[in-house]
């Protein structure tokens, strides 16, 4: 979706945000990442109203999407934010899928999710949750920069090795997409080429340097 | 022998340190694109001008900022469509592709 705020002024600024909710959801749901010197995100996490109105555009862009109907398995890697349109993904599986373990596994997910800290990390609960209920849902996290104490999980930058753990072998042919900062959408997805997964089937959004919209 | 033109989607990867600030992904110039196309055009896919390699647009690398967008080939780094905007008007250039083909399928 693109975002625009207009000042009193007569001020633009537009901002491009990836879809949070899924396509079952009844209201559409944005996340934003507040950077600290940004221009829109400061306003829209802390002075935006229940109320207030917004100009939105969209939804625009089919190439990074992914639906029940494209089969898996679904392989997800995010980095910071990258987190959003992968969440409206699991979100939308979680809602199609019904309860049953079977149905579940037939279209088995694993998320791969770097963060700087455990604060950090968007969506928290709402993924413990999500796996707690679905054995076919792995979520794994890497925190980079703190770890909380008895911290058992990664603790680096996703690399190759992270990544051959992780990830389904080649042989399955699994669907992925991965978004987050420039750097490590591309570092991921060379690895993943070099561990031998098709190039076709690895979808990429890279958010740019600092990872989230300003 | 006649030569065919492969159709390619690899996610691209260079190693340009000051172009990796700029560089997104197709999927960002979907919002100036819905300004001059009706169908999603990150969808369709484009014929580079330069290399002949066709790609989903949403595939290709776009660099963009105040003054415009541009998407380039990963494989080449041709300019394959340029866009800008002013206060009345927005430009197009799409020299750099060859053809682009949308799917009458798609909404």
């Amino acid at each position: 979706m693109d975002v625009r705020l207009t000042a009193e002024d007569g001020y633009q600024a537009e901002r491009s945000y990836s879809i949070a909710s899924a396509p079952e959801e009844s209201r559409l749901s944005l996340t934003v990442e507040q950077l600290k010197d940004g221009e829109v995100s400061p306003y829209l996490s802390e002075e935006l109203r229940s109320g207030d109105k917004l100009e939105l555009r969209g939804p625009i862009g089919g190439y990074f999407v992914w639906d029940v109907s494209l089969g898996g398995p679904l392989l997800l890697v995010a980095g910071g934010s990258g987190i959003v349109p992968l969440m409206a993904m699991l979100r939308h599986r979680d809602a199609v899928l019904g309860a049953a373990d079977v149905e579940r596994h037939r279209l088995p997910a694993r998320l791969l999710y770097s963060s700087r800290g455990w604060d950090e990390v968007i969506y928290r609960d709402e993924l413990a949750r999500l796996a707690e209920r679905d054995t076919a849902l792995e979520v794994r996290h890497t925190l980079t920069r703190d770890q909380p104490q008895g911290w058992n999980g990664f603790r680096r930058r996703i690399d190759r090795m992270m990544l051959e753990e992780v990830a389904w072998p080649p042989s399955e042919q699994p669907q992925v997409f991965v978004c987050g900062p420039t750097p490590l959408v591309e570092a991921v997805a060379q690895a993943l080429v070099e561990l031998g997964h098709q190039p076709a089937r690895i979808k990429t959004e890279r958010f740019g340097p600092t990872g989230g919209s300003v | 022998m006649k030569r065919v033109s492969n159709v390619v989607d690899e996610p691209s990867v260079t190693g340009d340190r000051f172009a990796d600030a700029l560089r997104v992904d197709g999927n960002a110039a979907a919002g100036i694109l819905s300004e001059l196309f009706v169908p999603d055009l990150t969808s369709a896919r484009a014929k580079c001008a330069g290399c002949g390699t066709t790609r989903t647009i949403g595939a290709l690398l776009v660099y963009a900022h105040g003054m415009g967008t541009v998407v380039r080939c990963p494989g080449c780094d041709r300019v394959v469509l340029r866009v800008a905007r002013t206060p009345t008007h927005v430009w197009l250039d799409a020299t750099g592709a060859t053809s682009i083909v949308i799917s009458r399928n798609s909404n």
